[in-house]
């Protein structure tokens, strides 16, 4: 079996009827034997040196470490225009690196953080903001979770209400009785 | 009618993702419309000497395209251009964003030029002070210099005729 798994990833293809006629279906079902101790400890370091190697990324161009740690605390919440689900730190698309130099070089002419975020809202709107601003467009997107808060408790405080009433009402006797015989027939 | 409300919930919520899934996500608002068309001065690609300023349309109603020789779907957008010019009186800025190769000049004098003006922003900087994202992108400028709409990606003949056509008809081009 393990000859199948090789083959699949690259070098010789076992045909499609031999690995059917293999009679050790359980190996094959269970696919992977798992992971041992060393294959743990190899993916976690590639997992480590991935993470690493991300956070790098924006730091490209550090030559004054006060202006690139607010650059990248800035950019990190900054959407990148190109590829959309990146930050403006994270990214690497060409346009990402020209607003990156561009905010360096109005914090180097001595802007302050809001007045570098709204040259960029002025130009790409809030949808550059990860965190949109407070106002009528975005009550329902900031106040949704509470209002649906609130929904869920109306029906929670409804069902147990109902739940009460049911308690309350008396037992019928003769319903009772009904269903009584009803599983004695059985 | 309550054992209903489940099944409604669950239509509304495929509706908004459905309605979700169509959208495009590079159609970000702008934030230009209805605003001035940022200034800018910048020289003209096979005119060294020349210069282009959007002051200088002033009083008539024009595109801003901005694109580049190294951008594919420019390209396909070039013919549309082309054969627009062609047809109708059609003022269109081509603002050659970010050739660094340095091919605008040569492209144009083999496919045909469609644009009164090539303004090279070689640095991007004018790009972004529009806001733009990536090429193509198209604005329409109203005659008192006010953005009044931009198209994201390239103009086909079909969006031209169901976006650009009635745009340009209300302001009076």
């Amino acid at each position: 079996m393990k000859t199948f798994r090789h083959s699949r990833a690259g070098g010789n293809p076992v045909p499609y009827a031999d690995w059917v006629a293999d009679d050790n279906l359980d190996s094959r079902l269970r696919g992977n034997d798992g992971l041992g101790a060393l294959g743990w400890l190899l993916l976690l370091a590639a997992m480590l040196i991935s993470l690493s190697v991300h956070a790098n990324e924006a730091a490209l161009n550090a030559e004054d470490p006060v202006i690139e740690a607010r650059l990248i605390k800035m950019a990190e919440d900054l959407r990148c225009l190109v590829c959309q689900n990146e930050s403006l730190a994270g990214s690497n698309a060409e346009l990402a690196q020209d607003l990156r130099r561009e905010v360096r070089a109005q914090m180097k002419a001595g802007k302050s953080d809001q007045e570098v975020i709204a040259y960029l809202t002025d130009r790409y709107g809030d949808f550059v903001l990860y965190r949109p601003p407070f106002k009528p467009v975005t009550y329902l997107l900031w106040l949704g979770p509470l209002l649906f808060l609130g929904i869920g408790a109306g029906i929670w405080y409804l069902t147990l209400k109902k739940r009460r009433t049911l308690k309350e009402t008396p037992v019928d006797e003769k319903q009772i009785a009904a269903a009584a015989k009803i599983l004695d027939e059985k | 009618m309550k054992r209903w409300i489940p099944l409604i919930l669950f239509a509304v919520l495929v509706g908004f993702f459905a309605k979700g899934l169509f959208l495009n996500p590079r159609e970000v608002p702008s934030p230009f419309i209805g605003k001035p068309a940022p200034p800018f001065t910048l020289p003209v690609v096979g005119a060294a000497e020349r210069t282009f300023s959007p002051e200088e349309m002033k009083g008539k109603v024009w595109l801003l395209n901005v694109w580049a020789p190294w951008c594919v779907s420019c390209r396909q957008e070039h013919e549309v251009l082309m054969s627009l010019v062609r047809e109708r009186e059609l003022a269109i800025v081509g603002l050659n964003w970010k050739d660094k190769k340095r091919e605008a000049e040569q492209l144009l004098d083999q496919q045909g030029n469609p644009y009164v003006a090539v303004p090279d922003d070689l640095s991007g900087k004018t790009g972004i002070d529009y806001g733009v994202t990536g090429t193509p992108e198209t604005y329409v400028i109203d005659k008192s210099g006010l953005i009044q709409m931009k198209h994201v990606g390239p103009i086909t003949p079909e969006i031209w005729e169901k976006k650009f056509e009635p745009k340009l008809k209300e302001l009076g081009a």
